[in-house]
This record gives structure tokens, C-alpha cells and sequence, in this order.
């Protein structure tokens, strides 16, 4: 038998892509086979079912037309941000090793990449997409670890290195009963070659973790991000994800519980305007008995387009599996648009999963509540729309960190609904 | 204080007339009853006199102090002082009472260019009129109306009422929903809000809040017009009759 490679004509984007990927120099051996993947194989377009609403080699190529693309690349991104939450202890990813950590914790550098050839969404195609951007791009490689029984109380942010073409891998865990607070922080100006940020989350038995994904990148930005989680027994893990900018942004996060009795709690709110693209594309993926799953995206559209495909995986066996996902959005114009592809996948037979989309414009009984109360119209939308998100923000709790997003939430809208 | 003229007025998206030339005058200081059979246009006529867009005037007018309103959205003629308590009050996911209290009561402070009160000042003025309405603090810290009982839920207009502190009070069937006791804090809510420059339109199907409120005028409304209009005794009459006789006297 003979193995035919089809050589499939590259998109200029792709060969760019390509080209600046050879360029990087270090780590070359490590990179190499990724290098060579994405020569192969190239950018998924919608015929790949996991891409069907976000057609990469289309909305890159778009984005990235002639070299010019590539020499603003260099324009680095130096601004000094204050860290989302107040109090936080910031790791840079290109440098882990120099900030001052809390008791428990450690960073470390390290040379690996991300293992594009597993790909952990079934839905993909032979190779993990971002996984081997990330890989042939060479990421900066970061270990992170929370020693167990440690209750972490200072949050900790982790930011990729500064600078447009940065490219994170990020390997993350949390020891047995410890608690953490993390904050992926995506900012920057960026450029239109897409950057990317692959964390992997291992979650050990009892432990609990918050991780807040802030992306406010600018609306030239393309950024490609994955998280991948695994929960043990009677653990904890919640996600928040804001994504408040960015021009041709996807972030994916693939859970698996891997304990009996964890929990899973994903929220997030998708702000778009006229000329995003913004995907969302999660898996929850229960694979032992008796574990629990919620998550709730909220989208607020005034343009451009969004995507949400959620998918619950239920293995065989994993009985008394109690997962539900919802999606809502908010339309506030015509102009943009948002998609939403909920999935079920179940193997087994005593469970409780179910999903709900839903899409509208503003309550007009509620409206007329507020204003016959002397409220104005724009207050009384503002309001409305603040209570939308608002509502899947506070389920967080924390005072401090409900504050804190719903700051950046707010100055979203107040610019732009 | 209030003329409503000749006012006729369809659902707007379908065209069913409801109000088929509605004449009501009140006075500033008035107490004016509105009572009359289910489906007649009483919560109709209080929802287009708020604003609501639902609703098309395809004659006649409404004035306030002599000037229309039908121009006005319900914003501005909030801010100049005109107010509904809902006979169904909308149960607002997400946005917290006090916020929404607070933003309500400087909203009208701003428009008529008066300063906005303090957060100290606005909670002493929120936590005077609950506790005479009787309102739990913590039904305050929930969002708007959201799983208020039904008398709660009208407690939570009056409560509104007392602070926004409006000149003309129109009230869609408060008492329904009210227990005993409530019906008489509410009441006592009401009365103490009466003064010369603050007129009510009371709806309501009952003699027995018109025995705490006591009306100066009672109007019948009927098909989409009052049908006929009397003192405190008009009630009365209806509470021992019902609607027939005074249906088949206006036919
Ligand atoms: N938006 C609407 N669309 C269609 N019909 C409507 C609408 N609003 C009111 N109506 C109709 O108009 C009529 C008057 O309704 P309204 O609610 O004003 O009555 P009401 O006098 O307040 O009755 P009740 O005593 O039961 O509260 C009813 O027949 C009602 O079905
Ligand atoms: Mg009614």
C-alpha cells in the first residue's frame, strides 16, 4: 500500500504563517514536525466540522494580505497594565521564573510544546489546530504549580510575553486540596497573524480553582486560544470567560472529569461589535460516574459575528452525569450576528444533560417598566443590558471579582452599546 | 390636573379599538375611582396614559397641566410626575431593586434640575418608606420584583410611589393580591401621600378599599368609554347591583 501526500496549494496567509514560523530559530527540533504538520496539512477551512462557522484559512487570509502584515508584527505592546484583579501576583510566561510567588507556588521554564498530534475535540482533524500553531510557532513554555493543601489567597496572572507575535504554552496544576485563583489576561494591540495561547489545567482531587480568561485585545488582533482541564474527585473548577475585543479571536476549552463528584461551572459573556469574529467552542467531556457540569454564555451583539458550540461528551459508565449548558443572546442591531451549536453526545443511560440557545432583542414590556418609572430609554437599555451579563457574572460571588469584570463589562458598553 | 378628551385608542399592531372616547376630568387634590367590568379598558387606559407604545391614540388627547403628553415617552412623563402602579408589576432578572430605585429617583431628580440625592440620604429615604410599608429589607436586596409574592409585589409599587413622590398616581388594581392587613398599610400609605397638589386614579373592583381610600369621584368605565360617573355612593351602588342596571340605563 502507498501512501499518497497531496500537496494542497497554500493561501498566502498560510505561507506567511509558515515563513514566520521558520523564522523564529530557537528550539527548532522541537518545533520542526509542527512546522511540517501545517505545511501538510494547512488552516482548516468549514469543511472541518470542529471549524464549520469560523473558516480559519479564510478569515486569516483575509486578515493577513501582504507583508505588510508581517513587519507590523514588531510593533511591540509595552503598556503597563494594572492586573485585573487587585492584589494579584503577575507571572509573564516568557519569564516565569522572576516573579515574586506566594507561598506554595512555583514557576518554572521549560522547553516543551503542545501536544498538537492528540487532539482532544473529536471534531478536529488529525491534528490539534491551535495546539500545532502553538507547537510550530514555538511557544514560551511555562510550569506552573500549587503545591497541595494550599490555599492560594493572592490571585495570579498570567500574561504572555509582551509584544504582538507572542505565543504562550502554559502547563498548569493544582495539587490535592489547594486552592487557586488564575487569571488569563489577553491585551495588547496584537496583529493580524494569529497568537496563541495553549494553557493545560490538571485540577488533582478536592482542590478548586477559578480561572478568568480577560480578552481585550484590539480589533486588529487575531488570537487563538485552548485551555484543557482535568478535574479529579470532589474538585472544583470555574471558568469565566470575557471576550471584550480582538478581531479573530477563538478560545476552546476541552474539561474532562476524571474524579467521581467534580464539578464544572463555565461562565462567560461575548461582547462583539462590527468587525469580530468571536468563537467560543467548548467539550465537557464526563468521563467517570456522578459529576456535575453548568455553563452559561451571555452575548451581547451590536455587530460583527459570534460562535458558540458547546458539546457534553458523557462516556460510558458515567452514570448520574448531571450537565446543562445555555447560550443567550442579546441582538442590539441587525448588523452583527451570532451562531450557537449546542451538542449532546451520551453513552450512558441514568443522566441528566440538556442545553437551551436562545437570541432576542431588549424585553419591550421591560423597558417600558423601567421608563414609565422616569428612567431614559438609553439608561434603561444600559440597565437591561448590564443585568443580562450582569446576572451570569455574579453567580461568581466574590465581591471583589465581580466588581473587577464588571468594570471592564462596563466600559465595553459604554463605548460601544 | 388631568383631562382625558375624546380618547380613542387601538391595540397598535392589530387595530382592536379598546377605548372608544374616553372623558375624564381630575381636579389636583381629587381622588377619582375607576371601576368596571373585566375587559372594559381600565388597565388599557392607565397604560396609555404612562406611555405605553403598544397602544395607538387615534383620537382626542390627553392633557397634564394643560399641556398633551401624547408626545411624551414614558420617561419624560414620569419625570413630570405621573405615575402608574402596574396591576401586574414585571419581575426584572438582574437588575437589583436598589439600583434600579436609586437610578429611578435621580433620573427624575436630574430632569427637573434637581440635585441627585446622596447614597446616605437616598438608603435613610428607602429604609423610612419600607419600614412603613412594612417591606423586608432583605426583599430589597433581590433583583426587581424577581419571586416577590403578589402582595409583594404591590407593597413594591407603593413603595415606589412614597418615593418617587409623583403629583398624579394612577393605581391599576392595587388592592388585588393585598391581604388584609396589607391592604390597610398600603392604604394608609396612599392616604398619607393625599394633599392638594397630588390627584389619584384609583382602579379597582372592590367597595372595600374604597372604604380606606375614599373616592370624591367614582367613573364607570364600560366598552371602551365611562358609561357613568357619580360620588362615593356610585360604588356602593355597584358593590349591591353589579354593572346591570347602570349598562342597560347607557345603552
Ligand atoms: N395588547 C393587546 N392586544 C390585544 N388585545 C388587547 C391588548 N391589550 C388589551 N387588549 C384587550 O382590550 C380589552 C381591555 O383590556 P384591559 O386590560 O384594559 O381590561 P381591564 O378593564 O383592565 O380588565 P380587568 O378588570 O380584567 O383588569 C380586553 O378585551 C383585552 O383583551
Ligand atoms: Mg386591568
Amino acid at each position: 500500500m502507498s501512501v499518497v501526500t497531496e500537496l494542497k496549494t497554500r493561501t498566502p496567509a498560510e505561507t506567511q504563517l509558515l515563513q514566520l514560523a521558520e523564522a523564529r530559530g530557537e528550539n527548532e527540533n522541537a518545533r520542526r514536525p509542527a512546522i511540517e504538520a501545517l505545511r501538510r496539512d494547512g488552516l482548516p477551512t468549514r469543511k472541518v466540522e470542529a471549524w464549520h462557522y469560523t473558516d480559519l484559512r479564510a478569515l486569516v487570509g483575509r486578515r493577513i494580505k501582504d507583508d505588510a502584515a508581517v513587519a507590523s508584527l514588531k510593533a511591540g505592546d509595552d503598556a503597563i497594565l494594572e492586573p485585573l484583579l487587585a492584589n494579584s501576583v503577575v507571572i509573564c510566561l516568557d519569564d516565569p521564573v522572576s516573579a515574586h510567588l506566594p507561598d506554595g507556588v512555583m514557576a518554572t521554564s521549560s522547553s516543551s510544546v503542545a501536544d498538537w498530534q492528540a487532539s482532544p475535540n473529536h471534531l478536529d482533524r488529525s491534528i490539534d489546530t491551535i495546539r500545532a500553531l502553538s507547537a510550530a510557532f514555538g511557544a514560551s513554555s511555562a510550569k506552573i504549580a500549587v503545591s497541595s493543601k494550599t490555599s492560594v489567597d493572592t490571585p495570579i496572572e498570567l500574561r504572555p510575553a509582551a509584544g504582538s507575535d507572542s505565543h504562550f504554552y502554559a502547563q498548569v496544576s493544582v495539587g490535592e486540596g489547594a486552592s487557586a485563583t488564575f487569571v488569563e489576561r489577553l491585551e495588547g494591540d496584537g496583529s493580524p497573524a494569529p497568537s496563541t495561547g495553549v494553557s493545560t489545567l490538571t485540577i488533582a482531587d478536592r482542590a478548586n480553582v477559578l480561572w478568568i480568561v480577560d480578552q481585550e485585545k484590539g480589533a486588529e488582533a487575531s488570537h487563538l486560544g485552548q485551555l484543557n482541564v482535568t478535574i479529579g474527585a470532589d474538585a472544583v473548577f470555574r471558568l469565566f470567560v470575557l471576550n471584550a475585543g480582538g478581531g479573530l479571536v477563538r478560545y476552546e476549552v476541552h474539561a474532562e472529569t476524571v474524579g467521581e463528584g467534580a464539578d464544572v461551572q463555565i461562565r462567560g459573556a461575548n461582547l462583539l461589535k462590527d468587525g469580530q469574529h468571536v468563537d467560543v467552542t467548548t467539550t465537557l467531556n464526563h468521563r467517570v460516574p456522578n459529576t456535575t457540569a453548568t455553563e452559561t454564555f451571555r452575548n451581547v451583539v451590536t455587530g460583527g459575528h459570534g460562535v458558540f458550540q458547546g458539546m457534553i461528551k458523557v462516556a460510558k459508565g458515567a452514570q448520574k452525569t448531571d450537565a446543562k449548558m445555555a447560550c443567550n443572546s442579546l441582538l442590539l442591531s441587525d448588523e452583527g450576528d451570532f451562531s450557537a451549536k449546542p451538542e449532546l453526545e451520551i453513552f450512558a443511560d441514568d443522566v441528566q444533560c440538556g442545553h437551551g440557545a436562545t437570541a432576542g432583542e431588549i424585553d419591550a414590556d421591560h423597558l417600558f417598566y423601567l421608563m414609565s418609572r422616569g428612567i431614559p430609554e438609553a439608561t434603561a437599555r444600559a440597565l437591561l443590558v448590564k443585568a443580562f451579563l450582569g446576572e451570569v457574572v455574579e453567580e461568581l460571588e466574590d465581591e471583589a471579582i465581580v466588581e473587577a469584570l464588571e468594570a471592564r463589562i462596563d466600559t465595553w458598553l459604554d463605548t460601544h452599546a | 390636573m388631568l383631562e382625558i378628551k375624546n380618547l380613542h385608542a387601538r391595540v397598535a399592531d392589530e387595530g382592536t379599538e379598546i377605548l372608544r372616547g374616553v372623558n375624564l376630568t381630575i381636579e389636583a387634590g381629587e381622588v377619582a375611582a375607576i371601576m368596571g367590568p373585566n375587559g372594559s379598558g381600565k388597565s388599557t387606559l392607565s397604560y396609555i396614559l404612562a406611555g405605553r407604545e403598544d397602544y395607538e391614540v387615534t383620537e382626542g388627547d390627553i392633557l397634564y397641566n394643560g399641556e398633551s403628553v401624547l408626545e411624551m415617552d414614558p420617561a419624560e412623563r414620569a419625570a413630570a410626575g405621573l405615575f402608574l402602579a402596574f396591576q401586574y408589576p414585571l419581575e426584572i432578572p438582574g437588575v437589583a431593586t436598589m439600583t434600579f430605585l436609586k437610578t429611578a429617583l435621580n433620573a427624575q431628580r436630574k430632569a427637573r434640575g434637581e440635585a441627585e440625592l446622596t447614597t446616605p440620604d437616598f438608603m435613610r429615604k428607602v429604609k423610612a418608606s419600607a419600614e412603613e410599608l412594612k417591606i423586608a429589607p432583605d426583599m430589597l436586596k433581590r433583583p426587581l420584583n424577581v419571586g416577590f409574592s403578589g402582595g409583594e409585589k404591590k407593597r413594591a409599587e407603593i413603595l415606589q410611589m412614597a418615593l418617587l413622590e409623583p403629583k398624579l398616581c394612577i393605581m391599576d388594581e392595587t388592592d388585588s393580591g393585598l391581604d388584609i392587613d396589607a391592604l390597610k398599610i398600603v392604604s394608609d400609605g396612599v392616604n398619607a401621600l393625599r394633599s392638594e397638589e397630588r390627584a389619584f386614579l384609583v382602579i379597582t373592583h372592590y367597595q372595600r378599599l374604597l372604604d380606606y381610600i375614599v373616592p370624591d369621584t367614582v367613573h364607570v368605565l364600560y366598552k371602551g368609554r365611562i358609561i357613568k360617573t357619580g360620588d362615593k355612593n356610585l360604588a356602593l351602588q355597584l358593590e349591591n347591583e353589579g354593572y346591570a342596571q347602570i349598562v342597560d340605563e347607557a345603552a
